[in-house]
């Protein structure tokens, strides 16, 4: 009696995980009714406010999935058309530029694009650009004097700098520099740098982490964006932070102005959602939320929306002349990584 | 009797079922795909890797990075070995052998850090000092967390010991170090390099925490790879590399387990073992031991609970920490565990009942394919499985079954240990007068094997539990949209140095962990820790 009873609930136990097998199942299919489906490779704490303020605006819910940018571009195109994405959000542009080769992208409402500068977006009107953000160069300001430092991006790679950089190679941002110095250079001078910057740095996982260990005096600087710094001091405040930020000068390679954008895939499930929320990123509201809420540290680049006040303005940048489509699409920064040893 | 007919040749089909010498078709097709879910995602990650030319090839491979990767790997993996087989033989003989005051606490808290992952570990030791990083960083926090290994065999083994030999020892002119040297050790030797190559193994497999520490080997460059480049690129090759040093450790651990089966000595009656007075020393060994705990469990939970009464800072929280994110992530934390640990748990019936039944050559195939997964890092197997996903099983990408199924693969060796014991137990004459009373196979397995295993059963699906609320690598691969685990949370908070946020998930995470564990061991496992009976 006893085993039989046993062996009831076996099977009771057996008919459980069925169902709960069958429901997990279900989960992803159940869809709400108006809903899009974000593939995110921005900054979550950002997205998520932004995608709560939306739903609250617009009735349509987003559902997020986070990666890193290169990653999750390669991802789409793995996917092909059954890819669950309606929007890309991410960091940086050439990510944006390769799906836009492979034919992947709708066209972005002109009423959208008109909202921020032209020269920001794509040529081809197939994804909008968001905020901008700029490489620099963090330093210890208890290791180093501001006379101390590089001219050029260039210089890091020479031996006086050995062991004295932090970089993050396999960090999404690091990518859109080498891609910059090898559409300014040529791809000789690149390795060149690289095979010097191998030599001289320390290899962090990403910005945060270089960023970091430049302010506790782990390394005297660091390659990063403008962003990380600006997000660290937020969080430790000024009494505990040992670090500046270093702006390359005379249009430096360094100095790249990076282009956070968002796009509607060609195979959106929800391509009307999709084209509402590529409006609301670059609308006034939202761009106002992001440049005030203190955790976003990027330039907003809807026509009057103030940036951070922590941040240089951005008419004062001096990056280096290079349009989006000269900047491409990262295709040979990772070879060059590898070829490097820094991949 | 109908099923027992279409089971098997009609013959022999009222004979027990141990003199036959065929299992029924439906368990061999359920054991071996067992197996095969196993060698899938290896054998796929190979596949990737042979579709690359030679030349390219020879070029992602032969280049300075792997080189540094595998002197990386290599060094932290055989330094790792080496501390926890020194910790865990000295806290064992202190434990078993000695009158070391308050020794069953000592052995509790000796074996309770593997109920500490070892990244929630590293996020509490990178939070209380970011300079404890790199080579030294990682060789503290994975010793902590590994040395238990070593230790649960060791003490096992020495309970096990005949005291007569180490006596002869004694009374033919030998100290009590040469002793220990000459004739304990030797008998240690199975259980400690079997011990000691788990820790290799746990070791080779880790991610989480190298990421965490920044101390970078094969295991952080795959994931490199993945942020880069997605499925593309040389992380099938890395892998491949990865794959064949674990394999190499994993056929050492079979010998080692082999050979453990011939030495081991007679367990007729015997005299309880030596146990030596300390002296003055005890009090230098107790606070051994209390820093032991300080540094394995002390300082981790202490940091979690600091962490805890620390406000978050809003520009590096992902999300706002609120009662109902928590409450998701813990259910679907418990969901997946649960779900994975009945799945896991009925995949490998099947095979540990033919391996009991039906010894055949087949059946010990299958066996080892399944420890395959042993020797195969957590990270490999969830990128091929996402490849896989995305090429060749769409319906299933992204889903939480998949994900489930991926745990299954990872955990089925825990399971089998476990379940084949169980069966190993049940006495056969039960089963035979099942079945010649007119039960068939299947009707046996489920009113008198299974009850009689229900332990065993348990114990496995508990274990199976405990790893997957505490695994890493394919959740954060392959959650589904808009699914966040406690694990994932942790490491979203911890990559960021969000340290205040991580704390309530790497709390309820280390909570579940070490209540599941303590339940476990309260019901099953205190013989096995203490050497005492129930």
């Amino acid at each position: 009696m006893a085993y039989s009873s046993f062996g009831t609930r076996l099977r009771i136990l057996s008919g459980a995980a069925a169902l709960t097998l069958t429901a997990f199942a279900a989960m992803p299919s159940a869809a709400h009714a108006d809903s899009i489906t974000l593939y995110n490779a921005q900054h979550e704490q950002v997205v998520n406010l932004l995608a709560k303020d939306f739903e609250k605006q617009s009735g349509t819910s987003v559902r997020i999935r986070n990666g890193e940018g290169p990653a999750m571009a390669a991802q789409i195109v793995a996917e092909g058309a059954a890819t669950p994405a309606d929007v890309y959000f991410t960091e940086n542009s050439p990510e944006l530029m390769l799906l836009e080769e492979k034919g992947l992208l709708n066209k972005v409402d002109s009423a959208t694009l008109a909202t921020v500068p032209t020269r920001f977006s794509s040529p081809t009107g197939s994804w909008v650009a968001v905020t901008a953000r700029e490489n620099v160069l963090a330093y210890n300001t208890t290791k180093l004097q501001p006379s101390q430092l590089p001219q050029s991006l260039f210089d890091l790679a020479k031996p006086e700098w050995k062991g004295k950089v932090g970089i993050a190679p396999s960090d999404g941002d690091f990518l859109p520099l080498v891609s910059a110095v090898l559409a300014l250079k040529g791809e000789a001078q690149t390795v060149q740098w690289l095979k010097g910057l191998k030599a001289n740095a320390q290899i962090f996982d990403d910005d945060e982490g270089v960023v970091a260990a430049v302010n506790r005096g782990a390394v005297a600087t660091g390659l990063i964006n403008n962003y990380y710094w600006a997000r660290l001091h937020a969080e430790i405040g000024d009494g505990k932070t040992r670090s500046a930020i270093y702006h390359f000068g005379n249009g430096d390679a360094g100095a790249l102005v990076n282009v956070s954008g968002a796009a509607v895939l060609k195979s959106a499930h929800n391509p009307a959602g999709g084209q509402k929320f590529l409006a609301y990123l670059v609308s006034d509201r939202a761009q106002q939320l992001m440049a005030n809420s203190h955790v976003m540290f990027e330039y907003p680049l809807h026509a009057g929306v103030a940036p951070d006040p922590i941040l240089k303005p951005l008419a004062d940048l001096t990056p280096p002349s290079l349009t989006i489509e000269q900047l491409g699409d990262d295709s040979q920064a990772g070879k060059l990584l590898r070829q490097a040893g820094l991949l | 009797m109908s099923e027992a007919l279409s089971a098997g040749p009609p013959a022999v089909s009222t004979v027990p079922a141990r003199a036959r010498s065929r299992a029924p078709r439906g368990l061999f097709a359920a054991a071996a795909f067992s197996a095969l879910l196993v060698l899938l995602p290896i054998a796929f990650t190979f596949w990737r890797a042979a579709s690359f030319g030679v030349g390219e090839a020879v070029d992602l491979i032969w280049r300075p990075l792997v080189g540094e990767l595998l002197v990386n790997t290599v060094l932290i993996t055989v330094a790792t070995t080496l501390v926890c087989a020194v910790l865990g033989t000295a806290a064992a003989w202190f434990v078993e052998r000695t009158h070391l005051p308050g020794r069953r606490v000592w052995a509790v808290l000796s074996a309770a850090p593997l109920a500490m992952p070892a990244f929630i570990s590293s996020y509490a030791w990178v939070s209380l000092s970011q300079d404890l990083q790199d080579f030294n960083g990682a060789l503290l926090v994975l010793s902590c967390a590994y040395f238990p290994l070593v230790y649960l065999p060791v003490a096992a083994a020495l309970r096990g010991m005949d005291p007569a030999l180490e006596e002869s020892a004694r009374a033919l002119g030998c100290n009590r170090w040469s002793s220990f040297i000459r004739v304990v050790l030797p008998q240690l030797r199975p259980a400690l390099l079997g011990g000691m190559l788990l820790v290799a193994l746990g070791v080779l497999s880790e991610f989480g925490a190298f990421t965490l520490l920044r101390f970078h080997t094969f295991t952080t460059q795959i994931y490199a790879e993945f942020r880069t480049s997605f499925d593309g690129g040389g992380a099938s090759l890395l892998a491949c590399l990865l794959i064949v040093i674990c394999l190499i450790v994993l056929a050492f651990e079979f010998r080692v387990r082999g050979a453990a089966r011939y030495e081991r000595v007679d367990r007729g009656t015997r005299r309880a073992v030596l146990r030596y007075e300390l002296g003055g020393w005890r009090w230098v060994v107790v606070a051994g031991f209390a820093l032991l705990t300080i540094v394995t469990l002390g300082v981790p939970l202490g940091m979690i609970g600091y962490w805890l009464t620390q406000p978050g800072a809003a520009a590096v929280t992902p999300a706002d920490v609120s009662p109902e994110l928590l409450f998701n992530a813990t259910i679907s934390s418990l969901g997946f565990g649960l779900a994975a640990a009945l799945l896991t748990t009925l995949l490998v019936v099947p095979l540990a009942f033919l391996l009991v039944r039906y010894p055949t050559r087949f059946a010990t195939l299958f066996e080892r394919t399944v420890f395959l997964a042993q020797g195969v890092p957590g990270l490999v197997i969830a990128l091929a499985i996402v490849s896989l996903a995305v090429h060749a099983l769409q319906p299933l990408y992204q889903s939480a079954t998949l994900l489930v199924v991926a745990y299954a693969m990872l955990f089925m060796p825990i399971a089998l240990v476990s379940v084949r014991a169980a069966f190993m137990q049940a006495q056969p004459r039960l089963e035979e007068t099942a079945r010649a009373l007119g039960l068939s196979w299947s009707q046996t397995l489920f009113r008198v094997m299974l009850p009689l295993a229900g332990p065993g059963l348990g114990a496995a699906a508990a274990m199976v539990f405990i790893s997957v609320v505490t695994e890493l690598n394919a959740t954060l691969l392959l959650s589904p949209l808009d699914t966040q685990t406690l694990a994932t949370q942790v490491w979203a908070d911890t990559s960021t140095m969000a340290f205040a946020a991580a704390a309530p998930y790497a709390a309820l995470l280390t909570g579940i962990s070490l209540f599941a564990s303590g339940l476990l061991f309260a019901l099953l496992g205190r013989s096995a820790l203490l050497g005492e009976r129930g």
